[in-house]
Protein backbone atom coordinates (compact mmCIF):
# COMPACT_ATOMS: atom_id res chain seq x y z
CA UNK A 1 0.00 0.00 0.00
CA UNK A 2 1.00 3.33 -0.91
CA UNK A 3 0.10 6.25 1.17
CA UNK A 4 -1.82 9.43 -0.33
CA UNK A 5 -1.81 12.37 1.41
CA UNK A 6 -4.74 13.72 -0.80
CA UNK A 7 -6.41 12.39 -3.62
CA UNK A 8 -6.75 14.16 -6.97
CA UNK A 9 -9.14 16.85 -7.29
CA UNK A 10 -10.29 15.19 -10.56
CA UNK A 11 -11.56 12.24 -11.53
CA UNK A 12 -10.28 12.61 -15.50
CA UNK A 13 -8.49 14.64 -18.17
CA UNK A 14 -10.09 14.93 -22.01
CA UNK A 15 -7.92 15.92 -24.64
CA UNK A 16 -9.80 18.27 -27.28
CA UNK A 17 -9.76 19.55 -30.87
CA UNK A 18 -8.45 16.02 -31.91
CA UNK A 19 -9.50 14.68 -34.99
CA UNK A 20 -10.54 10.84 -34.16
CA UNK A 21 -12.52 10.29 -30.85
CA UNK A 22 -10.07 8.18 -28.85
CA UNK A 23 -12.04 5.49 -27.10
CA UNK A 24 -9.36 3.72 -25.06
CA UNK A 25 -7.98 6.20 -21.86
CA UNK A 26 -5.10 5.53 -19.53
CA UNK A 27 -6.07 4.97 -16.19
CA UNK A 28 -3.45 6.98 -13.68
CA UNK A 29 -3.54 5.64 -10.29
CA UNK A 30 -3.76 7.83 -7.05
CA UNK A 31 -0.29 6.59 -6.10
CA UNK A 32 1.18 7.58 -9.85
CA UNK A 33 -0.54 11.12 -9.05
CA UNK A 34 0.78 11.49 -5.60
CA UNK A 35 4.63 10.67 -6.60
CA UNK A 36 4.53 13.08 -9.70
CA UNK A 37 2.95 15.51 -7.70
CA UNK A 38 5.57 15.06 -4.28
CA UNK A 39 8.45 15.02 -7.34
CA UNK A 40 7.41 17.50 -10.09
CA UNK A 41 5.13 19.73 -8.05
CA UNK A 42 6.33 19.92 -4.19
CA UNK A 43 10.20 19.30 -5.82
CA UNK A 44 10.85 16.67 -3.09
CA UNK A 45 13.59 14.14 -4.10
CA UNK A 46 12.75 10.67 -4.53
CA UNK A 47 14.09 9.33 -0.86
CA UNK A 48 11.80 12.30 0.92
CA UNK A 49 8.87 11.36 -1.52
CA UNK A 50 9.19 7.46 -0.69
CA UNK A 51 9.22 8.10 3.01
CA UNK A 52 6.30 10.38 2.51
CA UNK A 53 4.13 7.66 0.68
CA UNK A 54 5.57 4.63 2.76
CA UNK A 55 7.31 2.92 0.03
CA UNK A 56 11.46 1.98 -0.17
CA UNK A 57 12.87 4.09 -2.77
CA UNK A 58 13.10 2.13 -5.69
CA UNK A 59 9.40 1.63 -5.71
CA UNK A 60 8.80 5.39 -5.48
CA UNK A 61 10.95 5.68 -8.49
CA UNK A 62 9.15 2.67 -10.26
CA UNK A 63 5.73 4.16 -9.73
CA UNK A 64 7.05 7.79 -10.68
CA UNK A 65 8.37 6.57 -13.94
CA UNK A 66 5.11 4.36 -14.66
CA UNK A 67 2.85 8.09 -14.24
CA UNK A 68 5.42 9.83 -16.37
CA UNK A 69 5.04 7.18 -18.77
CA UNK A 70 1.47 7.23 -18.96
CA UNK A 71 0.86 10.36 -19.25
CA UNK A 72 3.21 10.86 -22.32
CA UNK A 73 1.55 7.82 -24.01
CA UNK A 74 -1.65 9.57 -23.40
CA UNK A 75 -0.38 13.17 -24.83
CA UNK A 76 1.01 11.18 -27.86
CA UNK A 77 -1.64 8.89 -28.45
CA UNK A 78 -4.52 11.48 -27.14
CA UNK A 79 -6.11 9.64 -24.82
CA UNK A 80 -7.99 10.48 -22.04
CA UNK A 81 -6.47 10.32 -18.48
CA UNK A 82 -8.47 8.54 -15.88
CA UNK A 83 -7.52 8.76 -11.93
CA UNK A 84 -8.44 5.68 -10.56
CA UNK A 85 -7.74 4.22 -6.89
CA UNK A 86 -4.70 1.42 -7.20
CA UNK A 87 -2.98 0.72 -4.64
CA UNK A 88 -3.49 3.27 -2.71
CA UNK A 89 -4.08 3.79 1.10
CA UNK A 90 -5.66 7.04 2.06
CA UNK A 91 -5.03 8.38 5.01
CA UNK A 92 -8.16 9.09 6.54
CA UNK A 93 -11.79 9.23 5.60
CA UNK A 94 -12.34 11.98 3.49
CA UNK A 95 -15.36 13.53 1.99
CA UNK A 96 -16.92 15.56 -0.48
CA UNK A 97 -19.89 17.76 -0.80
CA UNK A 98 -21.99 17.03 -3.71
CA UNK A 99 -23.66 20.49 -3.42
CA UNK A 100 -20.99 22.78 -3.04
CA UNK A 101 -17.52 20.63 -3.90
CA UNK A 102 -16.00 21.17 -0.39
CA UNK A 103 -13.75 18.79 0.59
CA UNK A 104 -13.14 17.37 3.66
CA UNK A 105 -12.81 14.73 6.50
CA UNK A 106 -14.81 13.92 9.59
CA UNK A 107 -12.41 13.29 12.57
CA UNK A 108 -13.92 10.56 14.59
CA UNK A 109 -15.08 12.67 17.52
CA UNK A 110 -17.46 14.55 15.35
CA UNK A 111 -20.75 12.54 14.93
CA UNK A 112 -22.32 14.72 12.86
CA UNK A 113 -22.29 14.03 8.70
CA UNK A 114 -23.26 16.79 6.42
CA UNK A 115 -21.06 19.16 4.80
CA UNK A 116 -19.14 21.74 7.21
CA UNK A 117 -19.93 24.66 5.23
CA UNK A 118 -23.32 24.28 3.43
CA UNK A 119 -24.49 21.80 5.92
CA UNK A 120 -25.92 19.47 3.17
CA UNK A 121 -26.24 16.48 3.67
CA UNK A 122 -25.77 15.28 -0.04
CA UNK A 123 -21.93 13.76 0.70
CA UNK A 124 -19.80 11.07 -0.55
CA UNK A 125 -16.98 9.09 0.40
CA UNK A 126 -13.88 10.06 -1.85
CA UNK A 127 -13.51 6.17 -2.03
CA UNK A 128 -16.87 5.74 -3.16
CA UNK A 129 -16.81 8.36 -5.95
CA UNK A 130 -14.34 6.05 -7.48
CA UNK B 1 -17.41 25.71 18.17
CA UNK B 2 -14.33 27.39 16.87
CA UNK B 3 -13.22 27.48 13.03
CA UNK B 4 -9.37 28.80 11.62
CA UNK B 5 -10.15 30.48 8.51
CA UNK B 6 -6.68 30.92 6.61
CA UNK B 7 -6.54 34.77 5.20
CA UNK B 8 -4.28 37.25 3.12
CA UNK B 9 -5.76 40.13 5.67
CA UNK B 10 -6.62 41.62 8.61
CA UNK B 11 -10.51 42.26 8.17
CA UNK B 12 -13.75 40.45 6.69
CA UNK B 13 -13.21 41.69 3.24
CA UNK B 14 -9.59 40.33 2.93
CA UNK B 15 -9.63 37.14 0.79
CA UNK B 16 -9.25 33.73 1.55
CA UNK B 17 -5.91 32.59 1.42
CA UNK B 18 -5.17 28.92 -0.18
CA UNK B 19 -1.93 28.44 1.83
CA UNK B 20 -2.43 27.30 5.01
CA UNK B 21 0.83 27.49 6.81
CA UNK B 22 2.05 30.70 5.31
CA UNK B 23 -1.51 32.13 4.99
CA UNK B 24 -0.99 35.87 6.38
CA UNK B 25 -3.60 35.98 8.62
CA UNK B 26 -5.89 33.81 10.29
CA UNK B 27 -9.57 34.81 11.35
CA UNK B 28 -10.75 32.44 14.61
CA UNK B 29 -14.48 32.61 14.08
CA UNK B 30 -16.58 31.94 17.84
CA UNK B 31 -19.86 30.36 15.72
CA UNK B 32 -21.65 30.71 19.00
CA UNK B 33 -21.15 34.27 19.51
CA UNK B 34 -20.26 35.18 15.47
CA UNK B 35 -17.18 36.81 16.85
CA UNK B 36 -14.41 37.07 14.14
CA UNK B 37 -10.66 37.79 15.62
CA UNK B 38 -7.43 38.19 13.20
CA UNK B 39 -4.11 36.72 13.69
CA UNK B 40 -1.33 37.98 12.36
CA UNK B 41 0.65 34.47 11.15
CA UNK B 42 4.27 35.25 12.26
CA UNK B 43 5.62 31.92 10.64
CA UNK B 44 4.69 32.57 7.06
CA UNK B 45 8.03 33.35 6.14
CA UNK B 46 9.67 30.54 8.12
CA UNK B 47 12.38 28.04 5.98
CA UNK B 48 10.97 25.23 7.23
CA UNK B 49 8.42 23.71 9.56
CA UNK B 50 5.71 26.77 9.14
CA UNK B 51 2.27 24.31 9.16
CA UNK B 52 3.83 22.53 12.63
CA UNK B 53 3.84 25.88 13.65
CA UNK B 54 0.48 27.11 12.60
CA UNK B 55 -0.86 23.93 13.71
CA UNK B 56 0.08 23.80 17.54
CA UNK B 57 -1.16 27.78 17.17
CA UNK B 58 -4.69 26.51 16.10
CA UNK B 59 -4.54 24.07 19.02
CA UNK B 60 -3.45 26.65 21.34
CA UNK B 61 -6.55 28.89 20.54
CA UNK B 62 -9.03 26.20 20.69
CA UNK B 63 -10.17 25.54 17.50
CA UNK B 64 -11.68 22.56 15.90
CA UNK B 65 -12.10 23.02 12.43
CA UNK B 66 -9.72 25.00 9.83
CA UNK B 67 -10.68 25.88 6.54
CA UNK B 68 -7.78 26.14 4.17
CA UNK B 69 -6.57 25.77 0.50
CA UNK B 70 -4.48 22.45 0.95
CA UNK B 71 -2.55 21.59 3.75
CA UNK B 72 0.96 19.71 3.66
CA UNK B 73 1.59 16.34 4.97
CA UNK B 74 2.90 17.11 7.98
CA UNK B 75 -0.01 19.82 8.86
CA UNK B 76 -2.54 17.05 7.79
CA UNK B 77 -0.84 14.53 10.24
CA UNK B 78 -1.08 16.81 13.43
CA UNK B 79 -4.39 18.18 12.89
CA UNK B 80 -5.65 14.36 12.04
CA UNK B 81 -3.98 13.27 15.85
CA UNK B 82 -5.50 16.18 17.27
CA UNK B 83 -9.16 15.61 15.91
CA UNK B 84 -9.17 18.74 13.85
CA UNK B 85 -11.36 18.75 10.93
CA UNK B 86 -9.95 20.00 8.08
CA UNK B 87 -12.21 21.55 4.92
CA UNK B 88 -10.54 22.39 1.77
CA UNK B 89 -11.80 24.89 -0.43
CA UNK B 90 -10.46 25.66 -4.07
CA UNK B 91 -11.94 28.81 -4.69
CA UNK B 92 -9.26 31.79 -3.82
CA UNK B 93 -12.06 34.66 -5.19
CA UNK B 94 -14.10 34.24 -1.93
CA UNK B 95 -13.73 36.94 1.23
CA UNK B 96 -13.59 35.64 4.40
CA UNK B 97 -16.84 37.41 5.31
CA UNK B 98 -18.40 34.86 2.49
CA UNK B 99 -16.97 32.00 3.96
CA UNK B 100 -18.01 33.41 7.94
CA UNK B 101 -21.94 33.70 6.26
CA UNK B 102 -21.42 29.95 4.86
CA UNK B 103 -21.09 28.60 7.98
CA UNK B 104 -23.45 30.36 10.07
Amino acid sequence: MRKVVAPPGFRGYKPYGNRQVQQQHVDLLYEEYEAIKLADYDLMNHLEASQLMGVSRPTFARVYESARRKIAKALVETREIRSVFGNASLDHSWFVCNDCHTRFNIPDNLTEHHCPLCKSENIQSIKEQI
Amino acid sequence: MKTIISSTGNNLDSGFDLRFGRAGWFCLLNEETGETTFYENEHKDASHGAGTRVVEKVVELGATRVISGDFGPKAKELLEKFKIQMILLSDDSKSIADIVDSIK
